[in-house]
């Protein structure tokens, strides 16, 4: 006779989870500017938690999120129909539902996602009075960009994980996007790359891959919402 | 116009300290000047470099062009090894191409 295996009791798991509480990861949206960064971070907002709650806003225009802005609590819940739907058979087994049970929370994941300014080397004001905008106003502007990349890189003192946009129609091998790298490389920070806009059709996600082998990249289009679930599984996955 | 050109050895490098380093090569690139360090900066170097920048950006200087070889795992995979790292004013150098072993720069005096 099999010996009958007790699963944790209410309290148990109270106490657990009360003594061995885990923090909510930080999930750092990184990248250059105009890679997509505000537009992912909506896009995960309006997935998982309200379809009309924006980080921020979204536009054409180099350094528009200029402080970093974060967001808790968004629970990233995959809802896998097979982990929903127990096989009746198993009711009187407890060990397949403890099984279903964990299976169940890797699937879910409660996280806070830090949209973050654009990352770059340079700042120069007449940029953005190559948008329309007045000296006085794209100097101020200028001035903002700047202090937003010091504020992101300050941010990654506290982030535990990131998400590395990269703008697939472009060139991936550029300084920053081997800074960032590089640094999340030497805290041991988990980094999984976004090439997004691959709904462009010059857009070429297998340069991003050739050039990063070692980290994994998901072809996304944060704007349309290609390829999100992937995105999301990758997330559940690494940022644990 | 010309464009002076420092080419710092690796010794003179790792004889300074982090913050040293930094504004060694910021006050170098603020003159005007193209800076090629033998060894290279880290990636963490790096960052604090374009921190730094940012500090210092105004209608004058808009900030640094920065490139570099990746950097090699080094002895048993423990260490990894800086390669060379070369900076200039933004609004003279202009990186063309770069790839794991060869960087393509326009330098154009002002």
């Amino acid at each position: 006779m099999k010996p009958k295996k007790r699963g944790k009791g209410i309290l148990s798991r109270l106490l657990m989870a009360f003594f061995f509480r885990r923090k909510t990861p930080k999930i750092g949206i990184y990248g250059p500017p105009n890679a997509g960064k505000t537009t992912l971070a909506n896009r995960i907002i309006h997935t998982f938690v309200d379809e009309n709650e924006d980080i921020g806003a979204a536009s054409g225009m180099p350094h528009e999120t200029r402080r970093a802005v974060r967001r808790s609590g968004i629970m990233i819940d995959l809802k896998l129909k097979s982990v929903q739907s127990p096989d009746p058979n198993h009711g009187s087994d407890p060990e397949p539902k403890v099984k279903e049970r964990k299976e169940r929370a890797k699937r879910k994941l409660k996280l806070d996602v830090v949209d973050t300014p654009g990352l770059a080397t340079k700042i120069d004001f007449h940029d953005f009075m190559a948008y329309g905008l007045e000296e006085e106003e794209a100097k101020r502007r200028a001035k903002e960009a700047t202090e937003g990349v010091i504020e992101a890189i300050k941010w990654l003192d506290d982030i535990d994980g990131v998400v590395l946009l990269m703008d697939a129609t472009e060139d991936p091998y550029t300084q920053t996007n081997v800074i960032i790298i590089g640094n999340m490389e030497a805290r041991g920070t988990p980094i999984i790359i976004a090439a997004n806009k691959v709904d462009l059709a010059d857009a070429a996600p297998e340069r991003i891959m050739n050039a990063f082998p070692q980290h994994p990249v998901i072809p996304i289009s944060a704007l349309k919402g290609e390829n999100m679930e992937m995105l999301y599984e990758e997330m559940a996955r690494r940022f644990r | 116009m010309e464009v002076k050109m420092d080419l710092v050895s690796e010794d003179k490098i790792n004889s300074m300290g982090s913050m040293e380093k930094l504004r060694f090569v910021l006050d170098g690139v603020k003159s005007g000047n193209i800076v090629v360090l033998e060894g290279g900066l880290t990636s963490e170097e790096q960052m604090k470099l374009i921190e730094l920048t940012m500090t210092e950006v105004n209608e004058d200087f808009p900030g640094i062009e920065m490139n570099g070889y990746p950097t090699k795992r080094g002895f048993l995979n423990l260490r990894r090894k800086t390669r060379l790292t070369v900076i200039g004013p933004a609004n003279t150098m202009h990186t063309i191409k770069k790839d794991n072993d060869l960087i393509s720069a326009i330098i154009s005096a002002i």
